[in-house]
């Protein structure tokens, strides 16, 4: 029964205890490097809010829901930033995955990452999922089975800090931060001083983890 | 962990792991869609030598919110009634295919057993006067939930604890989680080496309630008069019962709990019983979420 | 049944642990013991050199089940287990099904013994007719037949009715017999599963007192010595029981008593996987009980080990603990047990061993023939032992039917290389002749 819990150690990185203050330049382990600092992270969300605001015409219905763990800090300050530039009130929550999985029988059971669907529900609103990195496409097919069993929304729409490709299923995203060409060879691992003291994109070597099967699916970093 | 056979086997962190899933599944029963596709093709078997509808039923719509496929196996109508063997009846279950089987059974120690012949998860849902874990854990999940906290918490568990699966594993998981536990019962109703046991015993009721945030009230059967447990219902039921008088010299924030069935009138008094202040039907459901966390955790990864 | 009875000359082997001898064996009787023997013509030449000679032991508590549980055991697969154990004379006890409560069934159980021929298998009778605890059986009629029973016993029941005790004990002083009780006080045992303690009160089970086997003791010494008759206990378990037995001797009761190897041995902490291979009658009890029970047997207090021999088939112990059958087998480990457990550790010599496991015994229940000295002229019943050859315990390698042996998996420091019945060997290099 012993589940793992989602901490630093597992996104693969092996990056040293963060100080507290958010460091101007990111804190980059050896054989990783940065793609994204905070200003540049800063400056793709604020990207995507406007984004949000003109594809939803005024941003009236959205709904930002963010994928934990690190989708839900990008959800908040995605509302924040839309707050700021429509001084209209966003409700964002939380959405978990982890029990519409398809990769449960692969690792031992997990954690559960809080589910918060804001008052209102969903039905008839456009939910904009946040996440940080799309990857396989399999969390986001979670997500939507996840969210068909809360309600129903008028549209679904993706928006995510990372998109590195190498889908393995037919999902987009409508909006990205930045496209990030990779190999499967590599891992990326998206820092957020909410979650980890300090903001960062960081590309490095993917590290084969214990006990789990070698597929994409296994990892969350890169599973948007 | 493969089974859960005893709370003695859980660590402080699995027991918190545990009660929080439990939190976070506890909201699916709100939803328009009451269940997860977790557990869709994993077969879970209700093993039931007891009658015990409720315990059943909870851990039945368990399984089933996570989509396992749900046997229910009773001692009625089964090949058990013809005299199978408990081993024999493994087989088969393992034979089918069973990921995890629920058993419910009269002989203390036979979850124990079950888990050396088959090869899925074993949960223990009452052995005897032995455990009954989930029990346990739901009643812990119950006063965390209602008082925000274990650790420190005081717990009285009164009543018949010589014969209790609930209170052993009370006694094991709340210690576990930090609470202090007292027993409170008659001494011919303790076992005969309750003081090697980690909590207080007292036998006397009412000393004890005015420092208690918790009491939880075991059932007693009429039978154990018949055995000279007690002289008679009356004189039970005046030094342990649990009436409004009494709840009234509890602290305003204290609460009841009773794994139920009650027998209304011996240990707790219908005014009680229908308190607020009485979580016998929230126990009731979260036993299903705490249930679910349980069959989540143990079927759920590789 | 065993063959070739012609001279064997043993050399080397150390008789009760000490110097090296040689023995010679001449039609069934100790013809020579000494250095350096010369083989008489056609004698078998055994080589024992470091192997213990002890007398042929002989078990005072054994269940055959024949007739009645064939399945478990008979009196001929019973008796090559104990002939394996190094046994030439085992006591079938009475609890089989017809209960041996009539001359006819003791006789039967005989004859069987004397058939099978690899031990000589005492009867013994039951105190009550059927084991029921209401009436006296027809004690007289078994001790007076051809099985001469001596040893009487309700063994698995307590005669807990305490006027009947009384009689019985009187009564069985017309032929020198001797009644071994069954202590149990059956009211505080009722549904009991194991020894009531620490263990018992984790597990749920219920328990089974000290206190019930203590009182039912107590009570036949002080019974037995107001009649003036001889009492055996049987599987003494507990402390208390081994108090109460020695202030029983120091105020002059004829109390003899006997304790299993596995009661010297194991502990009610192996219950904690709910493995009915433990469960037995009585349970196993303490560590403090087991040293008690130790300095007793090595202080005589405790007068013999006896092995309580329980064989069951393999459904009675692969079930839920409290639907499984009590006992245990123990004949083929009972040498190895008590010097793990009293040799070993320096509480017995092996020339007390001989005393607890077959003068004593044979003594108690008046076996003649057996339990006698290793010298020139006597009865050619010998164990050869060899304590230093250590073996892992495999129930399905037992001569015995059934396989329920709780010291499975365990290594016991010794075995028994051969054993001769009247000078013909039963065992021979550890196997059945």
């Amino acid at each position: 029964m012993r589940a793992r819990k989602p901490t630093r150690g597992e996104t693969g990185t092996g990056v040293p205890a963060p100080s507290p203050e958010v460091p101007e330049t990111p804190d980059v382990p050896e054989g990783t490097r940065a793609v994204l600092d905070g200003n540049e992270i800063n400056r793709a969300l604020t990207r995507i809010a406007h984004e949000v605001l003109e594809r939803t015409k005024g941003g009236e219905h959205v709904t930002l829901l963010g994928i934990p763990s690190r989708g839900v800090p990008l959800a908040e300050r995605l509302a924040r930033r839309i707050e700021r530039v429509e001084d209209l009130s966003v409700p964002h929550g939380s959405l978990d995955i982890t029990m519409y999985r398809d990769d449960l029988h692969l690792a031992p059971a997990r954690a559960l990452g809080r589910t918060a669907i804001p008052a209102g529900g969903l039905d008839d609103r456009v939910v904009v999922l946040v996440d940080d990195v799309l990857f396989s496409g399999r969390t986001v097919r979670a997500a939507l089975d996840a969210l068909g069993d809360l309600g129903r929304p008028r549209a679904v729409q993706l928006a995510v800090l990372v998109d590195r490709g190498h889908r393995e299923l037919p999902i987009r995203a409508d909006y990205v931060g930045k496209n990030l060409p990779t190999s499967l060879r590599e891992s990326v691992t998206v820092l957020l001083s909410e979650t980890d003291g300090q903001d960062a994109v960081l590309l490095g070597p993917s590290k084969p983890r214990s006990g789990a099967v070698a597929t994409t699916a296994d990892t969350k970093e890169g599973d948007a | 962990m493969r089974h859960l056979l005893s709370t003695g086997d859980l660590s402080r962190d699995e027991a918190t792991l545990i009660l929080d899933t439990a939190a976070e599944l506890a909201q699916v029963g709100d939803r328009s869609v009451k269940k997860l596709p977790t557990l869709r093709g994993r077969t879970v078997v209700n093993l039931f030598y007891e009658d015990s509808t409720r315990t059943r039923t909870s851990f039945e719509l368990a399984a089933k919110r996570l989509s396992a496929d749900v046997i229910n196996f009773s001692a009625k109508g089964s090949s058990v009634s013809k005299g199978e063997s408990l081993k024999d009846t493994a087989l088969t279950l393992q034979a089918m295919g069973a990921d995890a089987v629920v058993i419910r059974h009269s002989a203390s120690g036979a979850a124990h057993r079950l888990a050396h012949w088959v090869d899925g998860s074993v949960l223990n849902a009452g052995d005897g006067t032995h455990e009954h874990p989930t029990q346990a854990l739901l009643d812990a999940y119950t006063m965390r939930d209602r008082l925000g906290r274990l650790d420190g918490l005081r717990v009285a568990v009164v009543g018949d604890i010589l014969h209790s699966r609930v209170a052993r594993s009370n006694v094991l998981l709340l210690t576990t989680l930090g609470a202090h536990v007292t027993l409170v019962a008659p001494p011919t109703l303790l076992p005969v080496s309750v003081h090697t046991w980690p909590c207080e015993v007292s036998y006397d009721l009412d000393e004890v309630l005015p420092k208690s945030d918790v009491v939880m009230m075991l059932r007693v059967q009429a039978e154990r008069m018949r055995d000279s447990f007690f002289p008679s219902v009356r004189e039970y039921s005046r030094n342990y019962g649990l009436d409004g008088e009494r709840l009234g010299r509890m602290p305003s924030d204290a609460i009841v709990m009773h794994p139920g069935p009650m027998v209304r009138g011996m240990e707790i008094s219908a005014e009680v019983a229908d308190s607020p202040r009485c979580t016998v039907t929230e126990q009731v459901a979260n036993g299903v979420s705490l249930r679910m966390a349980v069959l989540y955790l143990l079927l759920g990864g590789s | 049944m065993p063959e070739n009875t012609g001279p064997y000359l043993i050399r080397g082997a150390r008789p009760l642990g000490g110097d090296p001898v040689d023995l010679l064996f001449v039609d069934g009787r100790i013809a020579a013991i000494g250095p350096d023997l010369e083989a008489p013509e056609g004698a078998l030449v055994m080589d024992a050199t470091g192997l213990v000679a002890l007398p042929g032991l002989v078990d005072l508590h054994t269940h055959l089940r024949e007739p009645g549980r064939e399945d478990a055991e008979t009196v001929a697969s019973g008796s090559r287990s104990a002939a394996m154990g190094g046994y030439t004379s085992v006591h079938a006890m009475a609890n089989t099904d017809p209960v041996a409560d009539t001359a006819g069934v003791v006789e039967q159980v005989w004859r069987l013994g004397r058939e099978a021929g690899y031990c000589d298998v005492r009867p013994v009778g039951a105190v009550t007719v059927g084991l029921a605890g209401q009436q006296l059986s027809e004690i007289g009629a078994m001790a007076d037949s051809a099985a001469q029973v001596r040893v009487f016993s309700d063994d698995g029941i307590c005669v807990s009715d305490a006027l009947l005790m009384r009689r019985a004990l009187e009564y069985v002083k017309a032929f020198d017999g001797v009644i071994a009780q069954h202590a149990q006080e059956p009211r505080l045992t009722e549904g009991a599963q194991m020894n009531e303690g620490c263990v018992s009160d984790r597990l749920g089970l219920p328990g089974w007192p000290a206190v019930a086997e203590e009182a039912i003791i107590a009570r036949d010494c002080l019974l037995a010595q107001h009649v003036g008759s001889r009492l055996h206990v049987c599987h003494v378990s507990t402390k208390g029981s081994v108090d109460i037995i020695r202030w029983a001797k120091a105020r002059g009761c004829d109390v003899t008593a006997e304790v299993t190897p596995h009661h010297l041995l194991l502990t009610d902490e192996l219950v904690e996987g709910y493995d009915p291979i433990y469960k037995v009658n009585p349970p196993l009890r303490t560590a403090e009980d087991v040293q008690a029970l130790r300095e007793g047997l090595a202080d005589g207090t405790i007068d013999i080990v006896a092995t309580d021999h329980a064989p069951h088939p393999a459904e009675a112990k692969e079930t839920e603990w409290s639907n499984a059958a009590m006992g245990m087998v123990g004949l083929e480990t009972a040498l190895a047990v008590v010097q793990r457990t009293m040799v070993d550790t320096g509480l017995l010599t092996w020339a007390e061993v001989a005393d607890r496991m077959s003068t004593a015994p044979a003594r108690i229940g008046r076996v003649s023939g057996h339990g006698r000295e290793l010298a020139a002229g006597e009865p050619a019943n010998v164990v050869l032992y060899d304590p230093a050859a250590p073996v892992g315990v495999d129930g399905a390698a037992m001569a015995s039917k059934s396989d329920n042996t709780p010291f499975r998996g365990m290594t016991l420091p010794g075995r028994v290389r051969a054993t001769f019945l009247r000078g013909a060997p039963t065992v021979l290099e550890g196997k059945i002749n």
